[in-house]
C-alpha cells in the first residue's frame, strides 16, 4: 500500500442537525453547499460551519411545496442532475407583483444547472463562461452571442421571497438582484448583477411535458399561461415559408395562365362594320351570316367597337347555334362621355359567352340608341372563338393570398403578446397580460 | 515525466517529482510544505488541514484538452468571501504546465503568458475594463480578492504568504478567459478559455456516493 496516490474515499453526503429545532438536514451538494435551509423551521443554516450557525430565522404560515421535489432526479441532455435548491423570486411591476421559481440542479461532476419556471413556462438555464456583446440595434439595447441577437426584453429587480434545499452561495430571504433579460426565442440571455460581480445565464425555453419526462414527473405539467419572453412562437419561421409557397404557387398560376393563353386559340371567327340610325323605322335587329365554332367546348368573345361620343347604346345580343337552336342571350351597353373634366366610359366593349360547344352560329344583333338624338352609330362587331381569360387566374390569385395573410397576422399577433410582458409594451395595453390567477 | 526521487527532510518518506521544473511540494505524509534548493529539499512550512472539498479533480486526475494529455499535479486552494476555488496545476505531456481553475464546477483553462507592455495597475482595474492581449479583447467580469487557503502537490513556484491578492477576471465574446494576477508587480498574466467537463476526457476523479 506504499503506492504514492491513494484514492481518497468517496466522497459521502453529509447531514446536519438544525441548532434551532433539531431536524436533520441534509446536504446533498457536498461541500458545494454553504447555506441550507432547514426543511421544519425554514432557517438558513450555516452549512459549512461546524458549530452549525443559524443565519437567518424565518417563519412562514404558508409553505410552498415546490412542483418538482427536492432530492428529484432527471437527465437533460443526457447528464444526470439532482434538484437540490428551491427558491421563489418576486418582482413589483407597478401595482403587481409577479412571482416565479427557481430550481437548483446539480451533478458533482458537471456543476450546477437551473430550472425556471413562471406560469406552467420552463427554462433550463446555465451560467456561461463567454460575455455577450451587448449593442444598440434599432435604438433599443441587444446583445449578440453565438451568431445571434437577443432583444432586451425587460430589466428589473428580482427578490427572493422564499427558499428550500441547499445553495452554493450565500442566500437570504430578502436578497435582490438586479437582472436584465435580452430574448431570441427559444433563448434568453440574462444578465445578473450583484454586488459588481455581473453573471450571464442562458436560458432555453423547455415545454414542461419535458421537463415532466426528463424527472419522471407523476401527472401532467401545470397548463401554460400567457406568452413567456421567449417561448417559441407556434409561428415561428411560418410567415416566411407561407410567403414562400404563396411565391410558388403565384408562380405556377401566372405559368399556368400563360399556358392556357398560348393553347387558346383566339380565332377570329367574324367580323363586320354595321352603320345603325336610331328612330328609323325598319326594325333594328338583324343576324349575321353563319360562322363556326370549332375545337373543344369553350368561349366566345362578342367585341363592338363603336364611334360613340357623348352618347350611349344598347345591344341585345343573341349567340344562336344553327343546327339546335341553342341560344346564348345577353345584352351589353356601351357609353361613352368626355368633357374638359375627363372621360367616363368607353366607346368599346366585350363580353365573353363560356362553355359554347362547337357548331355552326349566328349572332342576332338588336342595338337600341336614344331615339331623340338622330346621331347615327357606327361599330365594328368581332368575334373570336376561345379567347384566354384571366378572371379565373385572378380570383386564385386573391385566394392564394389568404393563408399567409392570416398566418402573418397571428404571428404578428404571437409577437405582439409577447412584447405586452415586456419593458416596451404600449402604453394602451395596460390589461394585456390578462390572465393572472 | 519520469521524476527524481527524494526524501522528505521531515519525516523521510519518498517525495515524488511528476514535473522536473516543479519548485515547491508537499509531503503526502507529513504535509511538510517542502521547496527544491540545488541539491536537497528543505522544509519551508507545512500545510494546514484544507477546507472539506468537493471538487471532482484530485492530484492524480488526468486528462485531454485538444489533443494534449496531462495530469494534475499540485493545487492551490484560494479562499474569498463567497468560499473556495481550486486552481489545480497541471502538467502537459510535453512538459509545459498550465492551470484549471474549478470554481463551483465552472472550469476554466488557463497558461502563464507574456503580458504586453502596459497592464492596467491594481488601482485602475474595475469591472467592464477593456484590456487587449494577444489579440484578443478581454472585458474585467469580476475583481476578487482572495488568499491561499493552502497548497498541495507540485508547483511552479514557492509560495504560502496568506495575504489578501487582487484576481480580475476577464472574458471574452467567444470564450476565452484570462486572469490578472496582482500579486505580483508587475501582474502576471494567464490567458485561456472557459471550459466544459466533458472537454477535458478527465481519468481518476473522485467518486461520489450516489452518482457512480
Amino acid at each position: 500500500m506504499a503506492s504514492s496516490i491513494v484514492t481518497p474515499p468517496v466522497v459521502k453526503p453529509k447531514s446536519l442537525n438544525c441548532p434551532g429545532c433539531g431536524a436533520a438536514v441534509e446536504i446533498r451538494g457536498f461541500a458545494h453547499t454553504l447555506n441550507a435551509v432547514c426543511p421544519n423551521c425554514l432557517s438558513v443554516l450555516d452549512a459549512t460551519n461546524p458549530q452549525i450557525e443559524i443565519l437567518q430565522r424565518f417563519q412562514r404560515k404558508e409553505r410552498i411545496q415546490p412542483k418538482i421535489p427536492l432530492g428529484t432526479r432527471g437527465k437533460l441532455a443526457n447528464i444526470p442532475y439532482e434538484v437540490i435548491g428551491f427558491q421563489r423570486r418576486e418582482v413589483q411591476s407597478d401595482s403587481d407583483v409577479y412571482c416565479w421559481d427557481e430550481y437548483l440542479l446539480f451533478n458533482p461532476y458537471y456543476g450546477f444547472r437551473y430550472l425556471t419556471e413562471y406560469q406552467g413556462h420552463w427554462n433550463v438555464v446555465r451560467v456561461l463562461g463567454a460575455l455577450p456583446v451587448e449593442t444598440v440595434s434599432i435604438g433599443k439595447p441587444s446583445v449578440e452571442f453565438q451568431g445571434r441577437r437577443y432583444r432586451h426584453f425587460d430589466s428589473l429587480q428580482a427578490r427572493t421571497n422564499y427558499i428550500l434545499g441547499e445553495f452554493p452561495w450565500q442566500i437570504r430571504v430578502g436578497d435582490v438582484v438586479d437582472d436584465r433579460d435580452f430574448v431570441s426565442p427559444p433563448y434568453m440571455l440574462s444578465a445578473e448583477t450583484t454586488s459588481g460581480e455581473l453573471t450571464w445565464s442562458f436560458a432555453e425555453y423547455t415545454p414542461g411535458k419535458q421537463i415532466w419526462a426528463a424527472f419522471q414527473l407523476p401527472g401532467s405539467p401545470p397548463a401554460t399561461s400567457g406568452i413567456f419572453a421567449n417561448q417559441p412562437s407556434p409561428y415561428e419561421g411560418r410567415p416566411g415559408s407561407v410567403w414562400r409557397t404563396w411565391l410558388w404557387l403565384t408562380v405556377a398560376l401566372v405559368a399556368i395562365a400563360l399556358i392556357f393563353s398560348m393553347i387558346s386559340s383566339n380565332k377570329e371567327v367574324f367580323q363586320n362594320t354595321y352603320l345603325f340610325t336610331p328612330g328609323s323605322k325598319t326594325d333594328a335587329s338583324f343576324v349575321t351570316p353563319t360562322f363556326e365554332l370549332t375545337g373543344r367546348t369553350s368561349n366566345v368573345e362578342i367585341e363592338v367597337h363603336t364611334d360613340l361620343n357623348n352618347n350611349w347604346a344598347y345591344f341585345n345580343f343573341a349567340l344562336i347555334n344553327e343546327d339546335t337552336g341553342q341560344d346564348f342571350d345577353f345584352g351589353r351597353e356601351v357609353s361613352y362621355y368626355r368633357d374638359s373634366d375627363g372621360s367616363e366610359g368607353s366607346p368599346k366593349d366585350s363580353a365573353i359567352v363560356s362553355r359554347v360547344p362547337s357548331g355552326k352560329y349566328y349572332l342576332r344583333v338588336e342595338p337600341e340608341m336614344e331615339s331623340r338624338t338622330f346621331q347615327s352609330m357606327s361599330y365594328e362587331l368581332t368575334i373570336r372563338r376561345d379567347v384566354p381569360t384571366h378572371l379565373f387566374f385572378w380570383i386564385a390569385g386573391l385566394l392564394l393570398l389568404i393563408p399567409p395573410i392570416f398566418v402573418s397576422v397571428r404571428a404578428a399577433g404571437f409577437e405582439a403578446a409577447r412584447w405586452r410582458e415586456s419593458d416596451y409594451a404600449s402604453s394602451t395595453s395596460s390589461g394585456g397580460g390578462g390572465d393572472d390567477d | 515525466m519520469s521524476a527524481p526521487a527524494a526524501n522528505c527532510p521531515n519525516c523521510g518518506a519518498p517525495v515524488h517529482f511528476r514535473w522536473s521544473s516543479a519548485v515547491q511540494t508537499t509531503c503526502e505524509f507529513c504535509h511538510s510544505i517542502l521547496v527544491r534548493t540545488d541539491v536537497n529539499l528543505e522544509k519551508v512550512g507545512e500545510v494546514s488541514d484544507l477546507p472539506p472539498d468537493a471538487s471532482p479533480i484530485q492530484i492524480g486526475t488526468e486528462g485531454v484538452y485538444q489533443n494534449k494529455a496531462f495530469v494534475v499535479i499540485g493545487r492551490i486552494v484560494y479562499e474569498y468571501e463567497q468560499g473556495y476555488w481550486n486552481e489545480w496545476h497541471l502538467v502537459y505531456n510535453d512538459s509545459t504546465n498550465g492551470w484549471l481553475s474549478d470554481a463551483q464546477l465552472e472550469y476554466d483553462l488557463s497558461w502563464q503568458t507574456q503580458p504586453p507592455a502596459h497592464m492596467p495597475a491594481s488601482s485602475e482595474i474595475q469591472w467592464g475594463a477593456q484590456f487587449q492581449s494577444n489579440s484578443k479583447s478581454y472585458t474585467a467580469t469580476s475583481l476578487t480578492k482572495a488568499h491561499y487557503r493552502g497548497v498541495q502537490g507540485e508547483l511552479p513556484f514557492q509560495y504560502w504568504d496568506k495575504s489578501d491578492l487582487l484576481f480580475a477576471d476577464l472574458r471574452t465574446p467567444t470564450g476565452d478567459f484570462a486572469t490578472i494576477d496582482y500579486s505580483e508587480d508587475p501582474p502576471l498574466l494567464f490567458e485561456g478559455r472557459a471550459v466544459e467537463f466533458d472537454d477535458l476526457h478527465f481519468k481518476n476523479l473522485r467518486l461520489f456516493e450516489g452518482w457512480s
